[in-house]
């Protein structure tokens, strides 16, 4: 076996190698350069001088520096932090979700996560009138999850069980009928249809260290289950049952990966609300960069993820000033006009 | 064994289930139109509804249904017929069951324009509403966007998939405009918003249903002239141009139909989602088809919008638009369905 791999033709592997790992790099530093930038750029600007005293300095009598270390510590570190942390979940989930359905057109939504984060923020602003983002941030998760393991139940259901197609659709109608829910008491509650426009938006904003240190305790659990099922997920690409034939446990790695994007996707979504479109996006264009590997294509999803969500949180602070625009707003307005373009220039294989 | 069957020049295969599904849809798809009318405030006897929609009715009965029931009726049956074959031509031609005109582009941009004139106050936004009215405005809102989306995914022809990607994004970027808009807005503007981005069969009239009707029929006529070129582009491209299909063409005609039909069923009862997804996957199954049958799928979206709607009006105890009732049925349906599939694999 082992000579069998050391006789393959190694040419032309490592300068491919090479360029991915140097690929990746770039995005790594990407990601650290938006990371600053969105600690500095705001309602109120900040020189790198400010930020960094703004950061470390200690407990201090000058009125302006104790202002900017409030900016800092209390606003723009925990909003940066999220966007790395929710971006690099929805990236790595929306890259995970098109693997494991075959689908090019599956988005982080499709199994359900943020219908059932919805129905559950305004069913918890509705009965037991919770008025506080931070009260419903669990509500929203355990919903997402939930959901997910409702359509994924679903789909299990026979012999059928985890083909692709079945969880997709699935998906899809547990999807209609939530939404159909949130619709249903939003309709009849203004107070909870006015905490769910809020919240429908998507924003980094205003959560701090008490919902994200949570939240990204279980979007690690959720990278970690993504990383294990990775290689799997090339060879279910192959279809099931060729997977099969090559010695791959189908259903315990599909359902490994479904645990995975619901963790990932329903932890970015109770901390941020829906962020529709940016998985579905960086999972194309990381396709194009890295070619269909699994590996590769996750990890550069999730840091671009990161890096998109960063810019747009940044691009919404930007625009509209002194108000923001949500970044879930920003990510679909500045995202998708690019996107588009790459389709039409026929730049993605599987499309 | 489906036996073939050839009559003259036309030859087809004779499979008696689809038939017998299609035909027991249509029977329930007028029953439910029939019991559309028969209910309201006051409860019309059905011989005495197919009486009066037949032109024999008395004069009492009249007035009620055919001024007031029959429009919202037929709006349902139009919207429902437009969506489901719209939804099925695009599944189809993309390949792929979550490609349904909602991410086409219609449904959204017909909602930005929506909330739009809902929202913002001044002066172009109440000429438009007084002039037009919101309906028509939001049509031409989902109609360009979804022209927009055809003409950007035209490159050398008409792709499905590209068709599909670029209506997402652009379906994304309008999406985002509705939700910075409903944010930024008054909350009881809000709340209008809602009611009409779910879609609703209330308070039809003759002049809209018309319109939509028309339209909804002469498009019906140039599904079914294409739709003798279609079956075989189920096959792909080569196998489609080898048995001498225009693929090209064929795609592009049927897909601009979708569009327009997705448009249609927006003028007729506004932007009611999902059932152009559901319901093509829906009547797949009940036919035991493995490609959506056009007239099934038109079919099962009626069926699912009027009943929708009379369950809405006799059953629950709260006032539902339409498309709330749509959703919370469709899905679960749709879900009941590949459960039965799957276990039906397993027996």
């Amino acid at each position: 076996m082992s000579t069998l791999l050391e006789q393959r033709p190694v040419n032309g592997t490592a300068p491919v190698r090479r360029g991915r790992v140097l690929g990746l790099g770039l995005l790594v530093l990407v990601v650290a350069v938006a990371g600053a930038a969105s600690l500095a750029v705001g309602a109120r600007a900040l020189s790198p001088a400010e930020v960094w005293r703004g950061l470390f300095a200690g407990p201090d009598a000058d009125q302006r520096l104790s202002e900017i270390r409030l900016i800092v510590q209390t606003v723009r570190v925990p909003r940066t932090v999220l966007a790395v942390v929710a971006g690099v979940a929805l990236g790595v989930a929306g890259a995970m979700v098109q693997g494991c359905t075959r689908n090019p057109i599956a988005d982080t939504g499709l199994l359900g996560v943020n219908s059932g984060a919805s129905v559950a923020v305004v069913a918890a602003i509705s009965v037991f009138g919770l008025a506080d983002p931070l009260q419903y941030v669990w509500f929203a998760f355990a919903g997402a999850a939930v959901a997910g393991v409702v359509v994924f139940g679903l789909a299990s259901i026979g012999r059928g069980a985890g083909n692709p197609l079945t969880l997709a659709l699935a998906g899809q109608g547990v999807t209609v009928f939530l939404a159909a829910m949130t619709t249903a008491i939003s309709l009849q509650d203004k107070a909870a249809l006015n905490a769910w426009r809020f919240w429908n938006a998507g924003t980094v904003a205003g959560a701090g260290f008490a919902v994200i240190w949570p939240v990204t305790a279980f979007v690690v659990v959720g990278l970690v289950l993504a990383a294990v099922t990775l290689p799997a997920i090339n060879l279910l690409d192959l279809g099931d049952d060729v997977a099969r034939g090559l010695g791959v446990n189908v259903a315990l790695h599909r359902t490994l990966g479904i645990a995975a994007i619901t963790l990932l996707a329903g932890a970015a979504t109770a901390a941020c609300g829906p962020i529709a479109f940016l998985g579905l996006m960086v999972a194309h264009v990381s396709r194009h960069l890295t070619g269909p590997d699994h590996r590769w294509l996750v990890p550069y999803a999730g840091l671009l993820g990161a890096a998109v969500l960063l810019v747009c949180d940044i691009v919404g602070r930007l625009v509209v000033r002194p108000g923001e625009l949500e970044a879930g707003i920003v990510v679909a307005l500045v995202g998708a006009p690019f996107f588009a373009a790459l389709v039409w220039r026929g730049r993605f294989r599987s499309a | 064994m489906a036996p073939g069957v050839r009559l003259g020049r036309v030859s087809f295969v004779w499979r008696p289930w689809p038939v017998l599904v299609t035909l027991l849809l249509a029977a329930a798809a007028f029953l439910v139109f029939c019991l559309s009318i028969s209910f309201g405030d006051f409860t019309i006897a059905l011989p005495r509804v197919i009486a009066t929609i037949t032109g024999r009715g008395e004069r009492v009965d009249e007035f009620v249904i055919m001024d007031l029931r029959l429009p919202r009726a037929l709006a349902g049956l139009v919207a429902g017929i437009a969506l489901g074959l719209s939804g099925a031509i695009t599944q189809s031609l993309a390949r792929n069951p979550l490609a349904s005109p909602d991410v086409l582009g219609i449904t959204t941009g017909a909602g930005a324009v929506a909330v739009f004139l809902v929202t913002v106050s001044g002066g172009t936004t109440a000429a438009i509403m007084s002039s037009v009215g919101l309906s028509a405005a939001a049509l031409a809102g989902g109609l360009g966007t979804g022209v927009l989306v055809y003409v950007l995914a035209w490159r050398r022809g008409i792709d499905g998939m590209r068709l599909v990607l670029i209506g997402i994004s652009v379906s994304a970027v309008m999406q985002a405009i509705t939700n910075w808009l409903l944010v930024t807005a008054d909350i009881r503007d809000v709340a209008r918003a809602q009611a009409w981005l779910v879609g609703s069969l209330a308070d039809r009239t003759w002049n809209e249903v018309w319109v939509a009707t028309c339209c909804g029929l002469a498009l019906l006529a140039v599904v079914a002239a294409a739709s003798f070129q279609f079956k075989p582009m189920h096959f792909g491209d080569e196998i489609a141009a080898g048995l001498g299909v225009r693929h090209g063409r064929v795609r592009a005609v049927l897909l601009l139909c979708a569009v327009l039909l997705a448009g249609v069923a927006v003028s007729a009862a506004g932007p009611v989602p999902f059932v152009a997804l559901v319901a093509p996957q829906a009547a797949m199954r009940l036919a035991r088809r493995p490609t959506p049958p056009l007239v099934a799928s038109g079919l099962v979206g009626a069926l699912l919008l009027n009943g929708s709607d009379v369950l809405a009006r006799t059953a629950l105890p709260v006032a539902l638009p339409v498309g709330v009732v749509t959703a919370a049925i469709g899905g679960p349906f749709l879900v009941y369905l590949l459960v039965r599939a799957n276990l039906r694999k397993a027996a």
